[in-house]
C-alpha cells in the first residue's frame, strides 16, 4: 500500500478524456451510417467489386431501359429458375447496352452492381429473403431514344462507322451506334468468329468512344478559332485559290483540285477550302493551337463513364514542322480524334460555348419504379466564349447554305455543320459530319463517320438529313 | 438452406442488440438481486449467440471439426466464468462478459475466414485466461508496483530496439519478432510496460523536469515505432502519453500542446515517409489507386457496402477478397456478412467497454493505479477508433488491429493481460472503499 500523501485529485481532467472519446466513437458510427446511407451504392458499383456472382444469387439482374420506355434488356426467368439475359432489339443497341456473358460490357459492366441490388420496399426483400426468392434488382433508364438509334443505325447502312447524337444544352447521349455490330443474344455461337474477326473489322469495338479517325475537315472548326483567337481582323481574312499550294515538296490540293477563287475566312470553311486553310495554318502559334485543343479534351480521356480512347493532337512550336503545321490545320497530320469528342465540339459551339459531359444512363429506379438515383447534367468545361461560338455558328450555318453540305439546305429545321473526307494512305475517304439543328437554338448534334466511303458531303451528310428528319418530323 | 441462413443471421443481430441494450442498461441497476438477473441472461445471450453462429457455419461447411472447436470453445468461456467467479468474487461481471461476447464473435467470424486460425486463436485465448488468472491478485496485493518507472520504461525500449535490430517485417511494418519458431509482436507488451512506466512516474510527481524526462521517455518509444514503421503503434503510444500527462497535471495546455506537437509530427511524417504518403493517398481516393495502394480499402468498402445494414449472412459473402481480413480488416468481415446493425453494436459494446475501463480509473483513490487504468482505457479506445476508423475510411489505414476479435496471439494476449489488470485494480479500489473510505461505485457509474 502506498503510504505517502496522495495529493488531492480533480476528476474533471478524467471526465473530459472520457467526452473526448466518447467524441470520437460518434464520429466513427455517424461516419459508418453516413457511409451506408449516402456513400455506400456509388462505392460498390465498381467493376473491381468481385461479389457479383454472390449478389446473382440472391437478385435478378435488373433492366436496361431506353428514355421512351423501351427494354434494351431483360431477364427472363424460366419455370426451372434459369436466367436468359435479352436483347431485344438484337445488334441495335449492342455497344452501348453491352453484353453479360462472355465478359460484361457496356452498361452492363459499368452498371453492373446496380442492376444486382434491389432496391424494392424492405418488408417485400424481407420476406424475398425468407422464402428465398430472388428479389428483382434496379432498372437502368437511360437517355437513348429507340426511334434515333433505329434511323442512324439503318441509315449507316452496310459502312462501318459511327453516329452519335445528343442534346447540347444537356450532355445526354440519344443515340450512339458503332458498325459492324453483333446480337448480344447470339454471343456465345458467334464469340469464336468474333474474336478471330477474320476480315479486321473489330466489331466489338464502340467506334463512337473508341475508334480514332483523322478528323479531316471538321478539324478546320478548330483551326478557324484559333485564327479568329489569334487575328482579331480576320473578317479582313482574304486568300486567292487556285486548287492547290505547295511548301517544301509538298503540295496541298483542294478537293478534285477546284480553284475555289477569292475566299474571306467564312467562305472558306464553306467551300472546306484546303489551300487556304493549309495557308492559315503555317502562321497559327502551334503552342497556342496545342492548348486550345487541349481545351477541347484532346489528349485526355472523356468524360463519360464508358470505355472511351483519348484523341490526340501532337503539334507543338519546338517539335513539328511547317509542314506538319499546313497538315494539321487540314485535319489531316497525326491529329486523331473519336466521333463522341467530334460530336462533343459541335454540341460545345451549340450550346454557347459550354461543354457539357456526355451522359448515358439518365435515372436509376427500383423494380417497382421508385426513384433510387437521378444523374443531371454536369458543365464539363466552357473551352470558348459566347461570342466565338456564335461565329463559329454562323459559319457553319454557312457550310449548310452555300457550302459543301448543301443537301441539308431543304429541310424542315435549319440545320448547321461542318464536313469532312479524311484521306487515307489507301482507299476511299472516311467520309465525316458534324453539325446540330436548328442553328439559332439547337435542340440536338450529331457526330458521324462513315468509314472508307468517300467525300463527307455525299456519303456522311444523308444520314444527317435523316437523323434531322426523324427528330423534327 | 437459404431460409436457415437468413433467420440466423436476423436472430444473432437481435441477440446482439439485446446483448448492447442490456449492458448498458445495467448501469442503472442497483438492486443486486436484478444484476445478478441480467448478468445470467448477458451470460446466456453470448452461449446462444455462440452456438448460432457456429450452426449456421456448420450447415454450410459441415466439417465435423468444426463441432469439436465448438465445443472447446463452449467449455473455455464456462471454465473462464467458473473459474474467475471463484477466485475473483467481486470481479467487474460486465467487463468479463463484454470480452467473451467479444472474442465469441471473433470465434465465429475467424472460423469463417480460416479454420486453422480460429483453432490457433482459441488455444492462444485458452493460455491467456489461465496464465492471467493470478494477474489480479498481483495487482490487488504488490502496492510496490509503482515504485519501477525506470525500470519499466527502459526494458520497454530495450525489447523495441531488440525488434528493430532482430525483427521481421511483415505488411510493410518491422514489427515481429521470431523466437523458437513463435512469431510474436513484442509492441503489444511492451505497451502495457509503457503505461505502468508513465504511471509510475507520474506517481512520483508532476514537475515540469519530470513531465520533460517522461516526454523523452515516450518519444524515444514512438520514435523506435515510427522506425519500424509501425505507424498505428506509434499513434498509440503517442496518444496514450498525452492523455496520461493531461490527466496527471490537469492542465490542459499539455494536452492542446500534445496534440499540436502531434499533427506537426504526423506532418513531418507525411513529408519525410513514403508509406505514410501511400496510406493518405489510397485514403483520400481508395478507388483511383485500386490496383495497388487502394486495392485493401476498396475491398474493405465494397464488403461493407454490399453486406448493407443487415448482412449477407455468415459464409454467403467475399470477404476473403480483402487483404488481412482476418486481423486488421476483420470489422469489413463482420459488417458484410453479419450487417452493418451488426457491426454499430459491436463499436457500442467496446464503448461500453472502454466506459467500464475509465470508470475504474475515476474510482481509484491512488495515482498509479488512476493513470494505470486511465493509460489502458485510452490506449483501447484509441484502438478501435484506429482500427474501425481506418477499414471504413474514416482515417487512413494504419495497420490495428481490433481488440479480442482479431486474430493475432500478441494482440489478443495483450488484450487479456490488460483487461485483467484493469480487473485487479478494480477490486482493489472496491477493497479500499470498504475500508473507510467515501463514496460507493454506484454512485459513480450514475455519472456516466
Amino acid at each position: 500500500m502506498n503510504r505517502k500523501e496522495e495529493p488531492k485529485f480533480d476528476k474533471k481532467s478524467i471526465y473530459s478524456v472520457v467526452y473526448i472519446f466518447l467524441g470520437l466513437f460518434v464520429l466513427i458510427m455517424g461516419y459508418y451510417t453516413y457511409f451506408m446511407i449516402f456513400r455506400s451504392n456509388d462505392t460498390i458499383n465498381s467493376t473491381y467489386n468481385k461479389r457479383q456472382e454472390v449478389l446473382a444469387q440472391r437478385v435478378v439482374r435488373g433492366e436496361i431501359l431506353s428514355a421512351d420506355g423501351q427494354i434494351l434488356a431483360k431477364t427472363v426467368v424460366d419455370e426451372d429458375g434459369s436466367e436468359l439475359r435479352e436483347y431485344p432489339y438484337n445488334e441495335l443497341f449492342a455497344h452501348v447496352v453491352g453484353r453479360s456473358s462472355k465478359g460484361l460490357s457496356g452498361l452492363e459492366e459499368t452498371e453492373n452492381i446496380r442492376l444486382l441490388t434491389s432496391n424494392i420496399n424492405p418488408l417485400g426483400k424481407f420476406y424475398n429473403d425468407l422464402s428465398s426468392i430472388k428479389s428483382p434488382g434496379n432498372n437502368i433508364v437511360t437517355t437513348m431514344d429507340t426511334e434515333l438509334q433505329q434511323v442512324a443505325f439503318e441509315a449507316l447502312g452496310d459502312y462501318r462507322g459511327s453516329v452519335v447524337v445528343m442534346e447540347p444544352s444537356t450532355g445526354k447521349i440519344l443515340a450512339m451506334v458503332s458498325k459492324p455490330s453483333y446480337d448480344p443474344n447470339e454471343i456465345d455461337a458467334l464469340w469464336t468468329e468474333l474474336v478471330e474477326d477474320e476480315n479486321s473489322e473489330s466489331p466489338f469495338l464502340n467506334r463512337a468512344t473508341q475508334g480514332l479517325y483523322p478528323p479531316g475537315s471538321t478539324f478546320k472548326i478548330l483551326t478557324s478559332l484559333e485564327y479568329i483567337r489569334e487575328n482579331p481582323s480576320y473578317l479582313d481574312y482574304e486568300y486567292d485559290c487556285d486548287g492547290s499550294v505547295d511548301y517544301d515538296n509538298m503540295v496541298i490540293h483542294c478537293n478534285h483540285n477546284k480553284a475555289h477563287g477569292k475566299v474571306d475566312l467564312k467562305l472558306s470553311f464553306a467551300k472546306s477550302c484546303n489551300t487556304s486553310f493549309a495557308t492559315i495554318g503555317k502562321s497559327l502559334d502551334l503552342d497556342r493551337f496545342h492548348t486550345l485543343c487541349e481545351d477541347f479534351q484532346f489528349n485526355s480521356n472523356l468524360p463519360i463513364g464508358m470505355a472511351n480512347s483519348a484523341s490526340s493532337f501532337s503539334l507543338q512550336k519546338s517539335e513539328s514542322s511547317v509542314k506538319e503545321a499546313m497538315q494539321t490545320a487540314i485535319g489531316q497530320g497525326k491529329t486523331l480524334i473519336t466521333p463522341l469528342l467530334n460530336g462533343m465540339i459541335a454540341a460545345t459551339i451549340a450550346n454557347d460555348g459550354v461543354m457539357m459531359k456526355p451522359y448515358v444512363v439518365d435515372h436509376i429506379e427500383s423494380a417497382e419504379g421508385n426513384l433510387i438515383k437521378k444523374y443531371s447534367s454536369q458543365v464539363n468545361s466552357t473551352p470558348m466564349t459566347v461570342e466565338e461560338a456564335d461565329n463559329l455558328t454562323k459559319m457553319m450555318r454557312e457550310v449548310v447554305t452555300n457550302g459543301t453540305a448543301k443537301d441539308l439546305k431543304d429541310l424542315k429545321v435549319k440545320a448547321a455543320g461542318k464536313t469532312g473526307s479524311a484521306d487515307q494512305n489507301e482507299g476511299k475517304a472516311h467520309a465525316w459530319f458534324v453539325g446540330f439543328a436548328p442553328y439559332d437554338n439547337p435542340e440536338i448534334a450529331v457526330s458521324i463517320i462513315v468509314e472508307s466511303a468517300g467525300t463527307g458531303g455525299d456519303y456522311a451528310v444523308p444520314i444527317a438529313k435523316e437523323i434531322f428528319d426523324a427528330y423534327f418530323k | 438452406m437459404r431460409l436457415i441462413i437468413e433467420i440466423t443471421k436476423y436472430m444473432m443481430l437481435i441477440l446482439l442488440g439485446n446483448y448492447t441494450y442490456f449492458s448498458f442498461r445495467i448501469f442503472r441497476y442497483k438492486n443486486k438481486q436484478k444484476q445478478d438477473h441480467l448478468y445470467s441472461l448477458l451470460t446466456i445471450i453470448i452461449f446462444f449467440l455462440h452456438f448460432i453462429g457456429h450452426f449456421t457455419l456448420y450447415i454450410q461447411i459441415r466439417n465435423d471439426k468444426l463441432i469439436l472447436l465448438y465445443c472447446s470453445e463452449v467449455i473455455l468461456f464456462a471454465i473462464i466464468l467458473l473459474l474467475y467467479r471463484a477466485i475473483y468474487p467481486k470481479l467487474s461481471r460486465l467487463l468479463l462478459r463484454n470480452m467473451l461476447m467479444l472474442l465469441a464473435v471473433g470465434f465465429i467470424v475467424l472460423t469463417r475466414l480460416s479454420f486453422d486460425k480460429a483453432v490457433r486463436q482459441v488455444a492462444i485465448v485458452a493460455i491467456a485466461f489461465f496464465a492471467c488468472l493470478i494477474v489480479p491478485y498481483i495487482i490487488k496485493s504488490c502496492p510496490w508496483l509503482n515504485r519501477f518507472g525506470w525500470i519499466y520504461g527502459v526494458s520497454g525500449i530495450v525489447l523495441l530496439l531488440v525488434v528493430l535490430i532482430a525483427g521481421t517485417t511483415s505488411h510493410g511494418a518491422t514489427n515481429w519478432l521470431n523466437i523458437a519458431g513463435i512469431s510474436i509482436q513484442p509492441s503489444e507488451f511492451v505497451k502495457l510496460l509503457y503505461v505502468f512506466c508513465i504511471a509510475a512516474m507520474f506517481h512520483e510527481g508532476t514537475d515540469f523536469k519530470r513531465v520533460c524526462a517522461i516526454a523523452v521517455m515516450a518519444g524515444a518509444n514512438v520514435l523506435i515505432l515510427v522506425m519500424q514503421k509501425d505507424l498505428g503503434g506509434a499513434l498509440i503510444f503517442f496518444v496514450t502519453f498525452i492523455f496520461m500527462l493531461f490527466a496527471a497535471t490537469a492542465k490542459p495546455l499539455y494536452l492542446f500542446a500534445g496534440l499540436a506537437m502531434g499533427c506537426f509530427g504526423s506532418f513531418i511524417a507525411y513529408s519525410i515517409f513514403d508509406h505514410v504518403r501511400v496510406r493518405v493517398m489510397a485514403w483520400q481516393n481508395p478507388l483511383g489507386f485500386i490496383e495497388n495502394e487502394g486495392y485493401q480499402i476498396s475491398q474493405s468498402l465494397f464488403a461493407i457496402g454490399t453486406g448493407g445494414w443487415f448482412g449477407m449472412g455468415l459464409n454467403q459473402g467475399l470477404p476473403t477478397s480483402i487483404p488481412v481480413v482476418d486481423s486488421d480488416f476483420i470489422f469489413s468481415a463482420i459488417s458484410e456478412e453479419l450487417g452493418g446493425f451488426f457491426a454499430l453494436c459491436i463499436i457500442l459494446i467496446y464503448i461500453n467497454c472502454f466506459i467500464l475501463a475509465i470508470n475504474i480509473a475515476i474510482e481509484q483513490k491512488n495515482t498509479f493505479p488512476r493513470l494505470l487504468s486511465l493509460g489502458f482505457s485510452v490506449m483501447f479506445g484509441f484502438q478501435i477508433i484506429l482500427s474501425i476508423g481506418g477499414v471504413i475510411k474514416f482515417i487512413p489505414s494504419t495497420g490495428v488491429t481490433l481488440p479480442l476479435i482479431s486474430s493475432g496471439g500478441s494482440s489478443v494476449v495483450s488484450t487479456v493481460l490488460m483487461f485483467m489488470i484493469l480487473q485487479g485494480i478494480y477490486m482493489k479500489g472496491k477493497t479500499e472503499k470498504k475500508d473507510g473510505l467515501t463514496e460507493t461505485a454506484a454512485t459513480e457509474m450514475e455519472v456516466l
